[in-house]
């Protein structure tokens, strides 16, 4: 029995419905996708949560470099090999579609 | 999404105005966010772009460009006067950031940090006395040969 069982996603792991979504989840999905969530990591989708919260789209990954103060270099280390999906996975964002 | 971690990218820079500057980079910044592996080779007016005292300072055409829209059409006799070129490029850049893209210095500087190896062709430094030490930092100095070896398998886009 995981907390992702009764949770709805898209084929690619996205979550249907943003309002699914707390932290039990995001670390669930955090596991499944293979990112460890330390602080910074925290920090950074806390960010994403808020600024989707306040403006009803999730931020740049440049937006979290610039307003969220998680340098460029960090975010790739954090969520490796595609940081912008799987950063959108974890905060139960939908898939992004920004070009920056 | 899967499928793109084993894939790489390279692009060829071989344009130095503002317009032609952005796309390879908006590309490879995006291949780096997609996790795809990214090779960026900058060549002839390319340089520019990772040559330390020119990548702010580059210019969109205002003589002879047919696509000078959607502000307005500058006709090459007006766009000849002194300052249009520096005045058109201001207002691009304007543009461009108001879509929150960086300029060009910190979008370099940005995509290095994102991971993607950037290098300056040799043969267009050695034309344009060029040395490594007038390059960003991370961009390494490459012939030819060494990059046809490490595209291997890469998409390879020509801007």
């Amino acid at each position: 029995m995981s907390v992702l069982d009764n949770i709805e996603r898209d084929a690619e792991g996205y979550l249907k419905t943003p309002i699914d979504w707390n932290k039990e989840v995001a670390l669930a999905i955090a596991v499944e996708i293979g990112v460890e969530m330390n602080d910074l990591a925290w920090k950074v989708i806390d960010f994403a949560r808020s600024e989707f919260e306040k403006n009803g789209e999730p931020p740049t990954l440049r937006q979290i470099t610039k307003s969220g103060g998680i340098p460029t270099k960090d975010l790739y280390e954090l969520f490796p090999k595609g940081p912008a999906g799987k950063i959108a996975k974890i905060a139960g964002l939908g898939k992004p579609t920004g070009c920056i | 999404m899967a499928t793109n971690e084993n894939r790489k990218m390279a692009f060829i820079s071989s344009k130095g105005s503002l317009d032609m500057a952005y796309p390879p980079l908006i590309m490879a910044n995006g291949a780096r966010m997609m996790g795809v592996d990214v090779d960026m080779f900058f060549t002839f007016w390319g340089l520019d772009i990772i040559t330390k005292s020119k990548k702010d300072k580059l210019h969109v055409a205002t003589v002879g460009n047919p696509s000078m829209h959607p502000w307005f059409h500058i006709p090459t006799i007006l766009g000849a006067i002194p300052g249009m070129t520096a005045a058109a490029s201001w207002m691009m850049s304007k543009e461009i950031d108001k879509l929150g893209f960086p300029p060009v210095g910190e979008f370099i500087e940005m995509i290095i940090d994102a991971g993607a190896h950037v290098y300056g062709c040799k043969m267009s430094m050695d034309m344009m006395k060029l040395t490594k030490d007038d390059l960003v930092n991370g961009a390494e100095v490459l012939g030819v040969m060494e990059f046809i070896e490490m595209s291997e398998g890469a998409q390879i886009l020509f801007i």
